[in-house]
């Protein structure tokens, strides 16, 4: 069917997500994070095979043994979006938590409630502040 | 081992050793004379006093008493009877509070609706629970109860020792009101959902009464209040375990 250029401008607009520049500036809010940004490095694994069940971790700004004390037990987050709404949202969420350090230079593994998706591998995931024990 | 200055009477640990199961370090002579038993003077037997017998007083229909002794009844089960293990919810204690968290600490909320809003510690409540408040004019935050697993507790004090918390701020003046489950019925399936109930006044004014100290406390401290007002928030050189709280 014919598409207009403006019918395809407002198609195209009504696409782009919702960011804070183009936000009415009343519902500009600072954002927050309180979570450590951390990366999916792959499944625990030796040369060969790799196990799912447990992921492998790297938080940003960790990069020893010792300072992977703080994370221990933390929650983590895989943070993705779908096309298809739950729940109301188009965001889902898998949860797991930090188990022990991994090698020595700062990486971490982590458990979570499902496996994580290989598709997840180098993105993002969310170490919580939680639960606390400072 | 005794304490110095107290002497110990009742029973104490042995004062012979075991060496293997079975065999001592002393002998009973060895033994006789480290505990002392020469020394003793009264040389009477000491008496043992036996525990009296259970006993059932049943009063009879006359009035007279009849005393039955209690002895184990004849009758038991052939498979052995399950007991539920004793009940532990008796010594239910509130979980331990950190060190870090004493009355007037600045924490900083973790999760929830206040997520990264500083505020006030009080005090720890009998479920294990804290209670904290913001103060509510100054960052929103109202008495509220909050684990402790879900705080940060910062280094900043704030000096609430003149402040009394008052004892209706337990868990069952914030628990939620039990809802009913109701079946719904169709119409009510399809009908819009109740909007949300405004703040009841009693709250409200609970807090306004209980923050009038609090405010105080925290406008001695130069710059608190707006620090308070702030939000906490990670930035992009901020790691967690290094900052210290």
């Amino acid at each position: 069917r014919a598409r207009s250029f403006a019918s395809r401008r407002i198609y195209r607009q009504s696409q782009r997500p919702l960011v804070q520049s183009r936000m009415p500036a009343a519902t500009r809010k600072q954002p927050i994070r309180l979570y450590s940004k951390a990366i999916f490095l792959g499944y625990q694994r030796s040369r060969t095979n790799q196990n799912p069940n447990t992921a492998l971790v790297k938080i940003d700004g960790v990069t020893s043994k010792e300072e992977t004390d703080f994370y221990l037990g933390k929650r983590v987050a895989y943070v993705y979006r779908a096309k298809k709404e739950r729940k109301d949202s188009k965001i889902r969420v898998i949860w797991g938590r930090v188990t022990r350090p991994h090698g020595n230079s700062g990486a971490v593994r982590a458990k979570f409630r499902t496996n994580l998706p290989p598709k997840a591998m180098g993105s993002r995931l969310r170490v919580m502040l939680y639960p606390s024990r400072v | 081992m005794p304490k110095k200055g107290k002497t110990t009477t009742g029973p104490r640990g042995s004062r012979n050793e075991f060496l293997s199961k079975g065999v001592e370090r002393l002998s009973r002579s060895a033994s006789y004379s480290r505990k002392g038993k020469w020394a003793v003077k009264n040389k009477k037997a000491v008496v043992k006093t036996v525990a009296a017998k259970p006993v059932i007083t049943k009063t009879l229909k006359n009035g007279q008493t009849r005393v039955i002794s209690k002895k184990t009844p004849r009758w038991y089960p052939a498979e052995d009877v399950k007991r539920p293990l004793p009940s532990r919810k008796a010594n239910a204690r509130p979980t331990r509070l950190r060190s870090s968290l004493t009355p007037g600490t600045v924490v900083i909320l973790l999760a929830g609706r206040f997520r990264g809003k500083r505020a006030v510690f009080l005090k720890q409540l009998a479920s294990g629970l804290l209670l904290v408040s913001g103060p509510y004019k100054v960052n929103g935050v109202p008495l509220r109860r909050v684990n402790q697993a879900y705080v940060i507790a910062t280094s900043t004090k704030v000096d609430i020792s003149g402040i009394k918390v008052d004892d209706k701020f337990n868990d069952d003046y914030f628990k939620k009101p039990k809802a009913e489950k109701k079946k719904k019925t169709e119409a009510e399936f399809f009908a819009e959902p109740e909007k949300k109930k405004p703040i009841d006044k009693a709250r409200a004014d609970d807090q306004k009464a209980f923050d009038a100290g609090l405010i105080k406390a925290v406008n001695a401290v130069p710059q608190l209040a707006e620090y308070l007002g702030a939000r906490f928030t990670l930035k992009r050189s901020d790691f967690p375990h290094e900052i210290r709280f």
